[in-house]
């Protein structure tokens, strides 16, 4: 098994894991948490990519890991404002509390 | 993969599965932090340093706070007795149970498998990331500037009190 994969396979298994709390944790806050795991698999795929892919010097995964860190930061802060807010009409953060929308 | 390597991928997926599973929200959210600071060091053996810095100011340093200081506003949220997962949990452990085997399947069984071991060990030094992102990217760091401004201001704007809302007691 070369080297790449076993990156690929950890950014895999780090993926899995936030997948599964998003889907099985009441707390908003986790659900976050969650994606933001998911997006860190993605980046850890990207640099990966990049440190054994050809074309290194051209640091395209290493940009793009860093344009996505800076977009994850901007959804953390939105998501947990967000969640803040609900929190202060619906006096809790549980996710299946909520549901006024629910059709 | 050697074995610092192996043990920053054994710190980042422990603290992950921690995170997602224990009952207590602050450990929670203090697991998340371990996890991306292996992530980093995952980051470092790579030879991706400034996006390891990176990763330890936004995300150890920023995200891992931000979710701490929401934690503890939302703080009455958890009851004593409560489960923390959703009802019916089973179904949401077997879809990424399906995914994560759909994910590692397909990566065994890929080209890159039968790839060839890098022999040159690509650097990224900070002074040509800075002159890509002065050249070739300025115009989506531009772009991503407006954007948290935009998501500072959005935050700032739905956290806010309303007025016309009671003082709580």
């Amino acid at each position: 098994m070369s080297t790449l994969q076993s990156f690929l396979i950890v950014s895999a298994l780090l993926f899995g894991i936030g997948l599964t709390g998003v889907l099985t944790r009441r707390n908003a806050i986790l659900v976050l948490l969650g994606i933001e795991f998911m997006l860190n698999a993605a980046n850890l795929n990207f640099i990966a990519f990049w440190r054994f892919g050809p074309n290194p010097e051209a640091l395209t995964g290493v940009m793009f890991a860093l344009f996505a860190i800076a977009v994850a930061a901007a959804e953390a802060a939105v998501g947990l404002a967000l969640v803040i807010a609900i929190y202060r009409h619906a006096r809790t953060a549980n996710l299946d509390a909520v549901e006024e929308l629910k059709g | 993969m050697n074995t610092a390597l192996l043990i920053f991928a054994t710190i980042t997926l422990a603290g992950a599965a921690a995170a997602m599973t224990l009952r207590n929200l602050i450990h929670c959210a203090l697991a998340g932090a371990v996890a991306f600071l292996g992530l980093a060091g995952l980051f470092l053996g790579l030879g991706a340093e400034f996006v390891a810095f990176g990763q330890v100011l936004v995300y150890v340093g920023a995200v891992a706070i931000l979710i701490v200081i929401a934690v503890l506003l939302t703080r009455p949220a958890r009851v004593a007795g409560e489960s923390p997962r959703v009802e019916p949990w089973l179904p949401g452990v077997g879809i990424g149970v399906l995914v994560t085997g759909a994910l590692v399947a397909m990566v065994k069984a890929s080209l890159v498998a039968r790839s060839p071991e890098a022999v040159s060990s690509p650097a990224a030094p900070v002074k040509a990331i800075g002159e890509r992102l002065m050249t070739t990217y300025v115009l989506p760091l531009e772009v991503l500037g407006l954007l948290l401004t935009a998501a500072l201001i959005g935050a700032v704007l739905l956290a806010l009190r309303d007025p016309g809302e009671a003082r709580r007691p």
